[in-house]
């Protein structure tokens, strides 16, 4: 067991001799590759959608792509700062559906208890599996996989089974909140920001990037490892409960089949976007990017194939995936060698 | 396991060793005092028609267990598995038409080539194992889905329902498979030079790689391993429910083998590999269940006690050596 302390330090690549401290023109391409690969390939697959179909970029397309999507893109959101601390958060999924029953739930009170009560409770379950990975030093994958299937539980007990629907009254102004495409999407774009300038031009956004790149090193340097830890899972987990209550006023009731292997599409899209599973690399940007590539892949896979139905939308989502991967590991080893 | 691992003799407190003990024999502890309530709740739980059933449900999740047992001892873990149980349901009604044997072989080979595209991402690519299988976890259910088209299909060979639905001696046949299975990993596991260099390589890679263990082949291997034991697991499955429907079978498996593994004593960081905590933990979980359903408790409230479980196993299983 005591050789396991020295495993970390012995897996992380050789310290290089200080005259090559400066960039080589090849990692200066490998960086730019990793930075801006994202955006380019997106570029690219919109570049060849719109040539083949010249009625690809109208606006139900977008209007699909931005609104349709606006779920999916607060979970990567957090996501992208969970993963950036090479950790992870498998209970968005259901955190989800659960803030959906919950806003909807809460909307016998008012708009702003349909508001709250998903923050409150989403925030607080996150907040949990933030100190049992933090303090209790267990894996985040397993804490937040029991998170999913807790969540999952809660959210049957609360609507016995699934037999109970909690609708949002009609005159409700939270139903504003989920309508159209400009609202939702004005929504995500503002925390998007919010979470740029919190990943960008904040301490703790650096925070983050530290304790992902070595956490012993950040352990060492004094940063508040474990406070940063608890507050990234709380964050993913409003955000995932923010994500579920905007669902909630978009379908005006809580579902509770929603949201399943929602946290995959998440982690798929931060990847996508560049962030390394790893940690200790992620750009809010590049989670945009990877969020739009997806969804102009189903948006495209919806056109032509629409035949073979989400069956081929998991399948291109996987070897995608699979690509992607394959390329930061191959981009990763080229750096090092 | 006396050959595979080195008992803690590093002068840690009472406490630290006591948690070990926990780590190891706990998963025995708790099956017994779990049947022990179940028989006083009811007399019947001991029934031979009961425990059959229970071997039923069992036998598919062991059989995956045994397979992510092996994974986790090399540090790793296999996401993929449910996907790859739908993927080898796809496959048989595919290929009935030129007899069972040769459906059910090519259901193993995707199972092994399923595993190879995971393993060699892990070994040669250097992919982390979560994301490698995390990708065929997503792209292989959709292939399925491809193969198979939207509906459940009936599955009414008299092979393949043979094997999901006969018992040999009163015990089902696919229980006298799962415990072939599991004597085999666990004289793997113990006995032979891939076993210890398997253990060697989850405790320590680079020290693995340096005492020059092929760690790529026996990293590819366990992956494969697994792909063909979750292809296994899907073809009884087909053959125990007479369809074979890859939109919904093998969902959350990979959860409730980890659970099984973990359950069991096998630490997530590598390095060791229970096969007979495996079998307990993944008798443990069923007969929870199981036991809790008979008591009309709740769907929703089996799930929160199965979250509960394994954050419980997890927290006596995490890594104290970094400490």
């Amino acid at each position: 067991m005591s050789l396991r302390t020295t495993a970390h330090a012995a897996s992380a690549p050789a310290p290089r001799p200080h005259a090559d401290l400066r960039e080589t023109p090849r990692e200066r391409w490998i960086r730019r590759a990793e930075r801006r690969g994202p955006l380019i390939v997106l570029v690219l697959v919109c570049g060849i959608a719109t040539a083949a179909s010249p009625s690809f970029a109208s606006w139900s397309d977008i209007s699909t792509i931005l609104g349709g999507n606006a779920f999916v893109w607060l979970l990567a959101l957090g996501m992208t700062f969970v993963i950036t601390t090479g950790g992870i958060d498998l209970s968005v999924g259901s955190l989800y559906a659960l803030g959906g029953v919950l806003a909807a739930r809460g909307a016998s009170t008012g708009g702003w208890a349909s508001i709250l009560l998903p923050l409150a409770v989403c925030a607080a379950w996150g907040a949990v599996q933030g100190l049992l990975i933090a303090y209790g030093r267990m894996a985040p994958f397993i804490v937040t996989l029991a998170g999913l299937l807790g969540a999952r539980g809660l959210l049957q007990a609360l609507t016995d089974q699934g037999s109970t629907t909690y609708l949002v009254p009609q005159g409700s102004w939270f139903l504003r909140l989920g309508a159209g495409t400009w609202v939702p999407v004005g929504i995500v774009a503002v925390l998007f920001l919010a979470g740029w300038v919190l990943m960008e031009r904040t301490g703790y956004g650096a925070n983050l990037t530290a304790i992902g790149g070595n956490e012993n090193s950040a352990v060492l340097l004094g940063l508040p490892v474990a406070r940063t830890k608890v507050l990234v899972y709380l964050l993913s987990g409003t955000l995932a409960g923010a994500a579920g209550a905007l669902g909630g006023a978009r379908l005006g009731s809580g579902v509770t089949t929603v949201g399943v292997g929602y946290e995959l599409t998440a982690i798929a899209s931060v990847v996508i976007g560049g962030t390394l599973l790893t940690g200790g690399y992620g750009t809010i940007g590049g989670t945009v990017c990877g969020v739009l590539l997806l969804a102009v892949i189903h948006q495209l896979i919806d056109r032509y194939l629409s035949q073979y139905g989400s069956a081929m939308t998991n399948a291109v989502d996987g070897g995608f995936l699979a690509l992607v991967v394959l390329a930061q590991a191959a981009l990763e080893r080229s750096r090092r060698r | 396991m006396t050959t595979a691992t080195i008992e803690p003799t590093d002068g840690r407190g009472p406490r630290v060793r006591a948690l070990d003990l926990a780590q190891r024999y706990g998963v025995y502890a708790a099956l017994a005092v779990l049947l022990a309530v179940a028989t006083s709740l009811d007399t019947q739980f001991l029934s031979g028609s009961n425990l059959r059933v229970q071997l039923f449900q069992t036998a598919p999740t062991l059989l995956v267990s045994l397979g992510m047992a092996l994974v986790i001892g090399t540090e790793g873990v296999d996401l993929s598995v449910g996907a790859t149980i739908a993927l080898a349901a796809s496959i048989i009604p595919l290929y009935l038409g030129y007899g069972p044997v040769l459906a059910i072989g090519l259901a193993l080979l995707m199972g092994a080539v399923a595993g190879l595209l995971g393993g060699a991402m892990v070994a040669f690519a250097g992919v982390q194992p979560i994301v490698a299988t995390l990708a065929l976890m997503i792209g292989l259910r959709g292939v399925a889905e491809l193969l198979n088209g939207d509906a459940a299909k009936p599955v009414l060979d008299a092979t393949v329902l043979g094997l999901g639905e006969n018992t040999l001696l009163g015990v089902p046949v696919m229980a006298w498979i799962a415990a072939a299975v599991t004597l085999a990993v666990g004289f793997t596991v113990r006995r032979t030079t891939f076993g210890r260099q398997l253990v060697a390589v989850g405790d320590n890679k680079r020290a693995s790689l340096l005492a020059g263990l092929p760690v790529q082949r026996i990293l590819v291997t366990v992956y494969v391993v697994s792909g063909v034991l979750a292809a296994l697991a899907g073809v009884l499955i087909v053959g125990h429910g007479a369809e074979a429907d890859p939109a919904n079978q093998g969902l959350d498996m990979e959860l409730n083998a980890i659970t099984a593994v973990v359950v069991g004593g096998t630490p997530l960081t590598g390095g060791r590999v229970r096969v007979l905590g495996t079998v307990a933990g993944a008798l443990f979980m069923q007969l929870a269940t199981a036991v809790l359903i008979q008591h009309n408790v709740p769907a929703s409230t089996t799930q929160i006690v199965e979250a509960a479980l394994i954050c419980l196993a997890v927290y006596a299983s995490r890594d104290r050596g970094t400490r």
